[in-house]
């Protein structure tokens, strides 16, 4: 009897509770209709705060990329009404197919999240829409930012910024569908940087489409950060001189500020105007641009290898006084107009008994022939050639040669300088200094980036370091140094030994081969180069350093197809370094002359 | 006692259950797919990546594991009950050392792409592990710790559970005093068990000082109509000391003890705080899909506030704000007339057998998918502090459904004679 009361109390009391429960939920969905509003009401949209990307600065706070406001016709799917197909065609200029397809496109990605239906509309476009909108339900404008460029300049270097693709979405859940990334240049390196982060909004909608407020007072909300700022090493000035020096001419200069690794500016000609990669423009200007046969997208600066010319002897000159080849007071004699191999004459031209200083004034050939057979045949220290070679070859890697360096420069190339196994296959193992002797004199299987030559004249200007060229030089702000690429890195070269070089170099500039480098006031110290080039005309070679006693810039410049390094790379880099040193140009003659030059 | 099981009866399988069963699982599949359903998108039927598909792979294996059941011996049931136990409280306590976490419990062994949830199966378990207890009989000399080696069935995996963070699971346990107060237990028990909820919601919601005042005027009261009854005084002294003591501790474990977010949800239900971010949100979200649906729903695939996944969980602990938005009011008396009906059948069924055993585990699983039931709609609707259980069939889940299935066709097998 006990037992079947119990039962009887367990069933009553799952009974009242079944009672409460159907009661509660009787007057939560039927009788309470303020939950049907709710839900009505409850047509929230997401709206994505897309944060403006940091703005980046040169490093006297010059500005180089700002943001100018843009618009965005997003469409939900599921949100779209019948609505007047033609007066939205009239509005965006687009046809009644595009209509259709851009929708069906925004279906596939979703039919419940908001889509972009219209990249970039214009203000007016954008003022036109908003007042009518209520006639589009499902359609809202999101508001964005562009990137733009008040100087046209430095294009290789900042990169773009373009929308994300399935890779990107995939590799970073940040992004989503029309966000954007910097896909190259000081855009892509610093992209996590520049970028802020994303915010939204959550707002009701009423059934005309218009926002009714923030839902939950906002409490959803999240406030959009927005990007950090970047200063660059660049010098707007000094960037902008140099782009104008090298139209209509093939080349790059590279200069950088050798106690510290900067850059302060790095061209590549022919270029383009940043300005065209932007918005709605771009895949139409970038096709383009990477079809002219001139390849203004290629950096010359960091991808193109090039014979370095004469300018490698002062490298060689300096590995030949570290490994006691030479002393300063060594004298090579070029008696018969040049290096004789056999019945082949390296030509020179007849400079007679020299030591290394006369040698770099004058750039003589034979004198740097003799020294790097001398080098290679060096069997005191070295057993074979190939061991005098691999160290040789270790020499110029100390100095930056050969390698990439991995700071935010966009997609670099490291040259090339040929192994010891190279021409062990090459020539079957017989070879030996006179084999290769062409690169004593930067000729040969030896091909450099314009960024490594102006990195060697950093090693020179500094004594027997580097620190590695990088391009931004402060993040947030301008007293807050980038840190990440302030090592030193000592070449295997001794001190003396660059002071000795640099000697020379100032003869070069003084009475020799470089004299139309000379600037007012300022001792400039230099070496030029002819490239010999295989397909035209040589290519015209200047390296700079100034001023020669306490070194501010090194500037390294080439022109394709210029000829001699004296005639064209010399007078341009010497513009730039006054430029750069004395903040105006006093030759403008020459200054005009080398604008209107044209290698095309 | 086991030649009751042996005795012949014409029953059978009793299709009544075996009907709700499949009506509950039938529901619970038609909702998945409808919470996964993509208006005017690609819903293949067989797309694995898709939790209907899945769901379809629990059900078909379920009912397999349903069909191995009936054909086991009971007796080989009833004779491994004890090592079953052993056997899940050991899952239990690999869990704590392998187990994956996910949203906040530990509580998941992770095989290649899928996850068992051992609790689920513990709960079958501790029901056949009492049912065999009870069913062994004590003498007098060991009756008197009969309730405390029970007590202590139910309390060992409710430690090992919490010790996984899983407050929602380890809760479900005490569902077994349905089981005991049946078997016996002094009611007494569980009216206290009443009074220290009562004083916990006041001490919660007001403050200390509301449930001593209350407890002090009740103690007064006391006191002066047993003013003659030595005996009494002295228990009624007891009593107040007890309960003051027990509500300052209610506040010291409210405020050390539990986690933060458990807080907030405890806070949520007693009104306390408004956090629409967390718990409220989630509440508010799920009361306005449920209350949205109206008497008829919004109609099957039409719901708005469950496809914008405003609703969390909408396929496993929320599946019933998919039901209640699309199916309205009709949908709710339907799914409560299934529940019902099912634990008021195996209720029934319990009490008429013979077999004790029958009985004692009847109990145990009824107890267990009324809480399951009642707690998971409650939190819903908001009558229940939000914790983390499934609607038993329904919800999308292998280790939930296979383990009611289980503790259901156990139950269909002992009963079938």
């Amino acid at each position: 009897m006990q037992d079947r009361k119990r039962y009887i109390v367990i069933l009553a009391v799952l009974a009242v509770l079944a009672v409460v429960y159907l009661v509660r939920l009787f007057n939560l969905q039927v009788l309470n209709k303020s939950y049907k509003e709710k839900a009505n009401q409850n047509a929230m949209r997401y709206i994505t705060e897309h944060p403006a990307r940091g703005l980046i600065y040169d490093r006297n706070d010059s500005l180089l990329v700002y943001n100018d406001a843009a618009y965005d016709i997003m469409v939900v799917p599921n949100e779209l009404r019948d609505f007047d197909t033609a007066e939205l065609c009239r509005v965006l200029d687009i046809t009644k197919e595009d209509v259709i397809r851009k929708i069906e496109k925004a279906k596939k990605y979703s039919v419940i999240l908001p889509s972009i239906f219209e990249q970039q509309i214009s203000k007016e476009d954008y003022g036109f829409l908003q007042e009518k909108m209520y006639e589009f339900p499902g359609f809202f404008v999101q508001n964005r930012t562009l990137r733009s460029y008040p100087n046209p300049i430095a294009a290789h270097i900042l990169g773009y910024v373009s929308e994300v693709n399935e890779q990107d979405m995939e590799n970073d859940n940040y992004y989503q569908m029309g966000d954007y990334i910097g896909k190259s240049g000081i855009e892509k390196a610093y992209e996590s940087v520049l970028r802020g982060e994303k915010g939204k909004r959550v707002v009701l909608v009423d059934v005309h489409n218009r926002e009714v407020g923030r839902y939950e007072n906002g409490a959803e909300d999240v406030v959009a950060k927005p990007g950090t700022s970047i200063w660059s090493t660049l010098d707007l000035q000094l960037q902008r001189y140099g782009e104008e020096l090298m139209a209509n001419k093939r080349g790059s200069i590279v200069a950088i500020e050798p106690k510290t690794g900067e850059i302060l500016c790095l061209i590549s000609s022919p270029t383009y105007d940043p300005n065209l990669l932007v918005g709605t423009a771009r895949p139409k200007n970038y096709a383009i641009l990477l079809e002219d046969s001139k390849k203004p997208l290629f950096n010359r600066a960091l991808m193109a290898s090039y014979p370095p010319g004469s300018t490698f002897k002062l490298a060689n000159g300096l590995i030949a006084l570290q490994d006691g080849i030479v002393t300063p007071s060594t004298i090579y004699s070029c008696s018969g107009g040049g290096y004789h191999i056999g019945s082949h004459v390296v030509h020179c031209h007849n400079c007679g008994g020299l030591n290394i200083y006369s040698a770099i004034q004058r750039s003589c050939n034979s004198y740097f022939c003799r020294a790097y057979y001398n080098i290679l045949s060096n069997r005191r220290k070295y057993k074979t050639v190939q061991e005098a070679y691999t160290a040789w070859l270790d020499y110029m890697h100390s100095m930056g040669f050969a390698q990439k360096y991995e700071t935010d420069l966009p997609y670099e190339l490291k040259g090339s300088i040929p192994s010891a196994d190279y021409f062990d296959k090459k020539y079957n193992k017989s070879w030996n200094g006179n084999t290769v002797v062409s690169m004593g004199i930067g000729q040969g299987e030896a091909a450099v980036t314009p960024l490594q030559m102006a990195n060697m004249l950093a090693v020179i200007a500094n004594q027997g370091y580097y620190i590695k060229p990088h391009i931004v030089k402060a993040i947030g702000r301008k007293d807050n140094p980038n840190t990440q690429f302030s090592e030193k890195i000592v070449s295997k070269i001794n001190p003396e030994h660059f002071r000795t070089v640099l000697e020379g170099m100032k003869m070069v500039v003084k009475a020799g081969t470089g004299r139309g480098a000379q600037i007012d006031g300022i001792s400039v110290a230099g070496k030029t180069g002819t490239a010999q080039n295989p397909h035209g005309a040589d290519h015209s070679v200047f390296a700079l350093i100034a001023p020669a006693d306490d070194p501010q810039i090194v500037i390294f410049c080439l022109v394709e197809n210029g000829g001699f390094g004296a005639s064209v790379a010399c007078p341009i880099a010497s513009l730039m370094a006054e430029k750069y040193l004395k903040g105006e140009v006093k030759r403008k003659d020459l200054e005009n002359s080398m604008k209107n030059l044209s290698f095309r | 006692m086991y030649n009751d099981l042996n005795r012949k009866n014409t029953k059978g399988i009793d299709a009544r259950l075996l009907f709700y069963y499949i009506a509950l699982v039938f529901i619970g599949w038609i909702t998945i797919y409808s919470t996964c359903y993509i208006p005017d998108g690609v819903n293949a039927l067989f797309d694995i990546s898709k939790p209907y598909c899945k769901q379809l792979i629990w059900i078909g294996t379920s009912l397999l594991l349903g069909v191995i059941i009936l054909l086991i011996d009971k007796q080989i049931i009833q004779n491994y009950a004890y090592y079953f136990y052993i056997f899940c409280l050991f899952l239990l306590v690999l869990v704590l050392i392998i187990g994956t976490e996910i949203s906040g419990a530990k509580a998941w062994i992770k095989i290649g792409d899928f996850s068992i949830q051992p609790t689920e199966f513990m709960k079958v378990a501790t029901a056949l592990a009492l049912a065999k207890f009870f069913n062994e009989g004590k003498t007098s000399a060991e009756k008197r710790y009969v309730w405390l080696i029970a007590g202590g069935l139910v309390l060992l995996p409710i430690i090992v559970i919490l010790l996984q963070h899983d407050t929602g699971s380890a809760l479900v346990f005490l569902s077994f005093f349905i089981l005991f107060y049946r078997e016996g237990m002094s009611g007494m028990l569980l009216l206290l068990v009443f009074i220290a909820g009562v004083l916990t919601v006041i001490t919660l919601k007001f403050n200390e000082l509301y449930a001593i005042a209350l407890i002090t005027a009740v103690f007064i009261y006391f006191m002066i109509k047993n003013r003659t009854q030595k005996k009494l005084i002295k228990r009624n002294i007891i009593v107040f000391v007890i309960s003051i003591v027990f509500v300052f501790s209610v506040n010291l474990l409210y405020e050390n003890v539990l986690e933060p977010h458990q807080k907030i949800r405890v806070a949520t239900i007693l009104g306390q705080t408004s956090d629409p971010k967390g718990a409220d949100f989630n509440l508010n979200q799920s009361k306005i899909a449920i209350g949205s649906g109206g008497f008829f729903g919004k109609g099957y695939l039409k719901g708005t506030q469950t496809k914008l996944k405003f609703v969390p969980e909408q396929s496993t602990d929320f599946i019933f704000c998919a039901i209640g938005e699309e199916w309205g009011f009709m949908g709710t008396l339907v799914v409560f007339f299934f529940y019902l009906a099912l634990i008021y059948r195996i209720l029934l069924l319990s009490e008429k057998s013979r077999i004790s055993f029958v009985r004692y585990y009847g109990y145990g699983i009824a107890g267990i998918i009324a809480v399951h039931f009642f707690v998971n709609i409650g939190m819903t609707i908001g009558l229940v502090p939000i914790i983390g259980i499934p609607l038993p069939f329904l919800s999308y889940g292998g280790s939930s459904l296979w383990a009611f299935t289980t503790m259901l066709f156990i139950f269909i097998k002992l009963n079938d004679n």
